[in-house]
């Protein structure tokens, strides 16, 4: 390894910092950089979707009934092409699969990082304490566990009512119980080791302890989690509009989208909702092969 | 379990304040009942006494060796000493004050003042941690280090326990055991320890690897004026090393004695076959004699003198009693009831 030093270590260290080390040995692999293209285009046209897609959906002045249920490739009374066709309202569909894409993303993100953060406090602290904080935490974790995640879901949304914010605590609060036992599971293994014990020996604080030698080593599991997390919660969000009580149908998500496709089904017109579940499902599994990718980068022997 | 009077008063000869580190009665047992389990819910798991009533203390610049089988508490008997572990009875006194009397700056300086270099360098350090961050840590966030001058601190370290400090910027993966275990004892230095208490240090190591780092412990021990308890199970490194030995048996210690008094004229049956086992150079053969049986479980130790279902000489009192740690001679104590009958 070589070549330029990064900023931040170049006094005291000549390797590159961890950070470049990272992302070179995460690109050594193809399937790896494809996957990172695949997620930055996807990123990217849902951050900018106003300006990338070919029409505003949710603009009623742009939208003409009489365009409705056009086949993929059909051409607007304004010679607009419609390249993966229209929905019932005479929407395009690729515009709403683009901001569609954005508010799926947003939902699974903040999930995992509101899951996780509470998630891994309580299984490290669990982990880390034991006794009668670990008894309680991960009862209450079986609690959890031990009721359908989408019936909870579905509970907290008939009583808070319709809403991002809304769907993303419900989300939180039925997945916020897979990271606590995951980080326990990964802390205890790590708990027991010496390193551990040398660093009370040397009466390190406790919360540095845990955030600074019990969390980084615990990490390449609860990445995997995350990601596969992130899916859940897209996936799971989708079930919840699919179910019409979701997100509400001013900001339509991917699953919104398939729900408003299904009615038609049976009359052959597979596109409406063929099209969203293709990008749903692109968006789940290169986000899964990204955190396996990181899994095996982040294994400190792997560097 | 009741804190003994101070046993060992002859061996103090008068003020116990000579003592840099003393332990009077101190007990450690896992297991038992939990919160759940005291309410009722589920039973706890059984109780082990790992450490029973083991009293001894080290005096300034004193190597102790403590020997004993697999599992017969040396190791949690060194977390109490160095800090990591608390006594579940019994009392540590650091110079003359109980250590769970010290608290705030006052405690994490005593806590600070016992170090531990650990058996296995391959965990006993964070293996996200660069060689130099994993000794500069400690020392920076007790503000041991003057600012602006980590780098020569850490390189100061490096170098007192054998290491080249451009090797600061490895992982502790990239290091060699040799390496890793000098990284160990730079660690410990670095926050200025008075005592620094090595539970099988050596034993992971290649044989050539064991001589060096051995020989270095003990120049570090005259240059920084260090108080060291070394655990081996390996007797000639004890020999060697040592200015006293305890002998512990199944949580318990069962001689303590000066190293020379030891070897010379050991009074425990239990050291004597240990140090029949020995092996010489000398070439003289002698009869193998291996101490019959399994040291019996700590979750069960049998009633009386723990020692009594090997012990080739064990009588009816031995079944029923157990004996008291008591002077054989100047400076020699022994628990066997052998020594009542002479």
């Amino acid at each position: 390894m070589s070549a330029k030093p990064s900023k931040a270590n170049d006094k005291t260290f000549r390797r590159p910092g961890p950070m470049l080390t990272l992302v070179r040995s995460f690109c050594r692999s193809w399937s790896a950089r494809a996957c990172l293209a695949v997620m930055s285009v996807i990123v990217l046209a849902a951050v900018f979707a106003p300006w990338i897609a070919p029409q505003n959906p949710y603009d009623l002045a742009q939208i003409s009934m009489l365009d409705a249920m056009l086949p993929p490739g059909s051409r607007s009374m304004s010679g607009m092409i419609y390249w993966l066709g229209t929905d019932g309202q005479g929407r395009d569909l690729l515009s709403a699969i683009i901001y569609g894409l954005g508010i799926s993303l947003e939902v699974g993100v903040l999930t995992a990082i509101f899951a996780g953060i509470v998630g891994i406090t309580l299984g490290l602290l669990a982990a880390y304490r034991g006794g009668w904080v670990d008894a309680a935490i991960m009862r209450l974790v079986d609690l959890q566990f031990s009721f359908p995640a989408i019936l909870v879901a579905l509970m907290l949304l008939a009583f808070m009512g319709k809403g991002i914010g809304n769907v993303v605590v419900a989300l939180v609060v039925v997945e916020w119980a897979t990271y606590a036992r995951t980080a326990r599971a990964a802390a205890l293994v790590e708990r027991s080791k010496e390193y551990i014990e040398a660093a009370i020996c040397l009466a390190i604080p406790v919360h540095r302890i845990v955030y600074r030698h019990l969390l980084p080593n615990c990490l390449p599991s609860l990445i995997v989690i995350a990601t596969i997390q992130i899916g859940r919660a897209i996936a799971l969000e989708a079930t919840l509009s699919f179910l019409g009580i979701g997100v509400p149908v001013t900001e339509p998500s991917l699953g919104l989208l398939i729900s408003n496709g299904s009615n038609y089904m049976l009359a052959g017109k597979l596109w409406v909702s063929f099209w969203p579940g293709v990008a749903l499902l692109v968006t789940v599994v290169t986000i899964n092969l990204i955190g396996d990718r990181l899994r095996d980068v982040l294994n400190p022997r792997s560097l | 379990m009741a804190i003994p009077e101070h046993r060992d008063a002859d061996i103090s000869s008068g003020s116990a304040e000579q003592f840099v580190i003393e332990l009077c009665g101190v007990s450690r047992s896992f297991g038992g009942p939990g919160a759940l389990e005291r309410l009722g819910l589920g039973r706890g798991s059984p109780v082990i006494h790992a450490v029973r009533d083991v009293s001894f203390g080290l005096r300034q610049g004193e190597v102790l060796g403590i020997v004993g089988e697999s599992g017969c508490g040396k190791s949690t008997l060194a977390r109490m000493v160095a800090g990591i572990l608390k006594p579940t009875a019994g009392e540590i006194r650091w110079h003359g004050k109980p250590l769970s009397s010290l608290r705030g700056r006052e405690g994490k300086a005593a806590r600070l003042k016992a170090q531990m270099v650990f058996q296995n360098p391959w965990s006993a350090m964070n293996p996200r941690l660069r060689a130099a961050e994993i000794v500069a840590e400690a020392p920076r966030i007790h503000g041991l280090i003057p600012r602006g001058e980590q780098d020569a601190y850490v390189a100061h370290h490096f170098l007192l326990a054998g290491l080249d400090p451009a090797l600061g910027d490895r992982y502790p993966h990239q290091l060699s055991g040799g390496q890793r275990q000098r990284l160990v004892i730079a660690r410990a230095l670095a926050v200025v320890p008075e005592m620094l208490v090595c539970d099988e240090a050596v034993a992971a190591l290649d044989v050539s690897i064991q001589a060096q780092i051995l020989n270095m412990l003990m120049d570090l021990r005259e240059k920084l004026d260090l108080t060291s308890m070394f655990i081996s199970h390996d007797l000639g490194v004890i020999e060697h090393l040592s200015d006293r030995v305890v002998v512990m048996y199944l949580g318990r210690v069962v001689e303590n004695a000066e190293v020379a008094e030891l070897f010379e004229r050991p009074n425990h049956p239990y050291t004597r076959a240990l140090l029949e086992e020995l092996p010489r150079i000398d070439g003289e053969r002698r009869p193998f004699a291996a101490i019959e049986g399994e040291l019996p479980s700590p979750l069960n130790p049998p009633p009386g003198c723990a020692f009594h279902p090997r012990c080739p000489f064990a009588m009816e009192r031995c079944r029923r009693e157990a004996p008291a740690l008591l002077p054989v001679a100047s400076g020699h104590l022994s628990a066997c009831h052998l020594n009542d009958m002479a």
